[in-house]
């Protein structure tokens, strides 16, 4: 996609790109495309969340993600639309994988591009906390006794909800 | 009516999804997790904390206190761990 030096018009009409795969994803490949060809972007902020080789303490021999896909679409699309009214983003990207994963591996890549770097790592982080919190994903540890799923943790809840406004849909 | 199952709630109720008819006194997101409770062991066994069940119909959260008039699809599974 090429898009016009700093068009407001072509601003509106950002894509944004959302993709839920079992493959590795690249993110500096994915980071490249998003800036190639264009001088508005002065910011690019890019999360990868990893595979951890222990959870809660205890070592896990790999991770599987099972996830509800025709909703994880949905609501990661409308968490992008609620980013997008919040900050004047110019290019954003979410890959999030399922399937199984071993430690040291990619599991999920958010990146916000804008003019200013506020927005962009503002951007990020919002949709890093919805993603924790709202995105139909749930991983399964596998220990040395056998798999466990993992527990929600309130501390993602409290990250969320630093985001909600009074009448915020995160309450729905 | 479609119900979907996932993560844990999936593993204790055995299946993905089934089609259900459910009774007219069953109107809620609650009403219908106290319904399936009672549908066997291992609903009783699903949903014996439903506190803790998220819901969504038709792909978007609800509350436990939605009504499913209209709903084509009601998925049921834990809190999210995601990301």
């Amino acid at each position: 996609m090429t898009a016009s030096r700093g068009d407001a018009v072509e601003r509106k009409r950002m894509t944004p790109l959302i993709r839920l795969q079992v493959e590795p994803f690249d993110a500096a490949r994915e980071s490249a495309k998003l800036t190639h060809g264009r001088s508005d972007i002065g910011a690019v902020v890019t999360f990868t969340g990893i595979c951890r080789g222990d959870e809660s303490g205890r070592s896990l021999a790999a991770m599987t993600l099972e996830h509800f896909p025709e909703m994880a679409e949905a609501e990661i699309a409308r968490h992008v639309e609620d980013a997008l009214r919040r900050w004047p983003l110019l290019g954003v990207t979410v890959i999030h994988r399922y399937g199984r994963l071993t430690p040291g591996e990619e599991i999920v890549l958010v990146i916000a591009a804008a003019s200013h770097r506020n927005e962009a790592f503002a951007a990020a982080e919002f949709l890093m906390d919805f993603l924790k919190t709202r995105a139909p994903f749930w991983k399964q540890v596998e220990y040395a006794d056998g798999a466990h799923w993992v527990d929600a943790k309130a501390t993602d809840d409290a990250l969320a909800a630093r985001w909600d406004e009074p009448a915020g849909r995160a309450a729905e | 009516m479609k119900l979907r199952y996932f993560a844990w709630v999936r593993e204790r109720v055995g299946k993905p999804e089934e089609d259900i008819e459910l009774p007219a006194s069953v109107t809620t997101i609650a009403d219908l997790m106290d319904f399936l409770a009672q549908r066997g062991e291992e609903y009783a066994h699903a949903f014996e904390n439903p506190k803790v069940i998220r819901a969504a119909i038709d792909r978007t959260h609800v509350r436990a206190d939605r009504a499913i008039t209209g709903a084509r699809e009601i998925a049921f599974f834990p809190p999210m761990t995601g990301g």
